[in-house]
């Protein structure tokens, strides 16, 4: 991966350190209970990744949802199991998901550059410098 | 962020370790969302269960001698003591679990309501309160319809603000995030808990994150048909503050709701939305086998509608039928003849309890079930509990019947 392939986007830095990994994008929020904890398989029938892991991904969420007592069941059960996301970088961050990968301690990112989200496609491969706040980004092709 | 003297030294762990690492939760939170300092909160409820994290969280924070300034209410687990007398021995294993977690709970200062609806029952909010509420139904009524603020807290972040008695100052607690920014022109007529159900499914999930103005909506809708909208606007997204033109106390007029501004988005939700709903998330088929009302627990009232249903009539020997309350409303229930009507007709009504808790899983996981419930077939089909999803008449006739729904 050469450095002049790469983009660079700003972030804020939630919680955790730094983070790389391929990437995943969900098109809609996602509740980390309904992941199966074995395969990091998402398990929600009617969810748009249903069937894909998001194991070592970093995942690009628009926002986190559902109950305020088992999304952070799954995030600590995908962290035992070590079948959980490498990171997480989130466009509406709220309380739920942040206080979980706070007490977890996955590292959780926002308020990224919005030309970040132009160029972001399945499989690229992001590094995010958590000290720096910044996100590298390498296109899959350059890979 | 800016710490007075007393929230630096439970920082420093003058309170203890237990205090300093709610305090630390507290902290990282306001820095994320860029609080400039804490509030006092006068209220917490906290939707803790038994699962590993929630056991984990609170044994490392009881040992460190934390206790919760702010008493809070907390969320059911489930009544093995009632399970056991009725011939279910332990479904789950769990009965150490459970008596360690009480005296974990206790120690915290945590108060044992093991209720889903504090907020119509045992923690009621007034206007303007600070507080810390978690629990998907409770946190949009405390916020939109008591007017009290509180974010979406998490059940860890809930008993971090009980045992500080702080909350970072950002998000819904400060005015100008509480405006709407999402309008929703609801076209269809909304009648009773079940549509309010399907309803807060069908919004939430199609707006996705912000702040909705309902207009459309009837004018005086129950405390009842509320929690249930509440619940599910939590469930389908992440919802926790709305409005609805005329009827919740911060949106006189659309202009208030909107606080003056213009709407970022506008829905409409139609009688497809909700027929959509209802099918999306109705699971399995085939004979059920169980009938489970009270997610949201359900009231007074409402055990009062499933008694009327039942009197004088007698359940289908191969359907099990659960009603689902507080344990407070369990004891009301049981003044008022209804338990006992119900109890008559082969039907259970048990307190503190949870639809989505392990004691079901092994009972009903694989089969086919109905209620009137969308957020509990929702996380329930995670472990192939399905459900079908009917309104609560509905679900008594099939009880009374047996067979397919």
């Amino acid at each position: 991966m050469g450095k002049e392939n790469a983009l660079t986007f700003n972030c804020h830095r939630i919680s955790g350190g730094s983070a790389e990994g391929q990437v995943l994008i969900s098109p809609e929020p996602v509740c980390f209970y309904m992941i199966d904890t074995d395969t990091g398989k998402i398990n929600e029938r009617s969810h748009a990744l249903v069937g894909q892991s998001i194991t070592d991904k970093v995942l690009v969420l628009p926002s986190g949802k559902g109950s305020s007592v088992v999304q952070d069941e799954g995030l600590f059960a995908l962290k035992q199991k070590n079948t959980g996301p490498k990171g997480i970088i989130v466009k509406n961050p709220d309380t739920v998901l942040v206080a979980g990968t706070i007490v977890m301690d996955y590292p959780l990112f926002d308020r990224v550059d919005n030309e970040f989200y132009d160029h972001i496609e399945n499989d690229d491969y992001v590094k995010v410098d958590a000290e720096r706040e910044l996100i590298m980004l390498v296109k899959k092709q350059a890979c | 962020m800016y710490l007075n003297d007393e929230e630096k030294r439970m920082l420093a762990g003058d309170f203890g370790s237990g205090t300093a690492e709610a305090m630390k939760l507290q902290v990282a939170l306001g820095e994320a969302f860029d609080a400039e300092r804490m509030v006092e909160i006068s209220r917490a409820h906290v939707s803790l269960a038994h699962y590993p994290s929630d056991v984990w969280y609170t044994a490392k924070l009881a040992a460190g001698g934390a206790r919760c300034r702010i008493k809070p209410t907390c969320n059911p687990l489930y009544d093995l003591h009632y399970l056991e007398n009725v011939g279910i021995r332990d479904p789950a294993n769990e009965a150490g679990l459970l008596r360690n977690l009480k005296e974990t709970f206790l120690k915290l200062g945590i108060t044992l309501t093991y209720s889903c609806t504090p907020e119509i029952q045992s923690n009621v909010p007034r206007f303007g309160e600070y507080v810390a509420f978690a629990e998907s139904s409770a946190t949009p009524y405390v916020n939109a319809v008591c007017g009290a603020r509180s974010n979406r807290e998490s059940a860890k972040s809930a008993l971090a603000a009980a045992i500080t008695g702080r909350a970072p100052l950002y998000g819904y607690l400060l005015d100008e995030n509480r405006t709407g920014n999402v309008l929703i022109e609801v076209e269809t007529p909304i009648n009773d808990d079940f549509d309010y159900h399907l309803l807060g499914y069908a919004a939430s999930h199609k707006m996705g994150p912000g702040v909705p103005v309902f207009t459309g909506m009837p004018m005086k809708p129950s405390p009842e048909e509320l929690v249930c909208f509440g619940a599910q606007l939590a469930t389908g997204g992440s919802v926790a503050m709305y409005h609805i033109v005329g009827v919740t106390p911060e949106a006189s007029d659309l202009e208030t709701a909107f606080g003056g501004k213009t709407p970022e988005k506008k829905l409409t939700i139609t009688e497809r939305d909700l027929q959509k709903t209802q099918k999306l998330l109705s699971h399995g088929s085939g004979r059920i086998e169980f009938v489970m009302l009270g997610c949201p627990h359900y009231s007074i009232g409402q055990v009062a509608e499933v008694a009327r249903l039942l009197e004088g009539k007698k359940i289908h020997p191969e359907v099990a039928f659960w009603v689902l309350t507080s344990p407070a409303t369990r004891g009301l229930a049981d003044r008022m003849g209804y338990l006992d009507t119900i109890n008559r007709a082969g039907g259970h009504i048990i307190g503190g309890t949870c639809a989505d808790i392990s004691c079901w899983y092994g009972l009903y996981s694989g089969k086919v079930g109905v209620t009137d419930s969308v957020k509990a077939a929702y996380y329930t089909a995670r472990v192939d509990m399905n459900f079908q999803l009917k309104r609560r008449y509905e679900c008594v006739e099939i009880a009374l019947r047996g067979g397919e729904a």
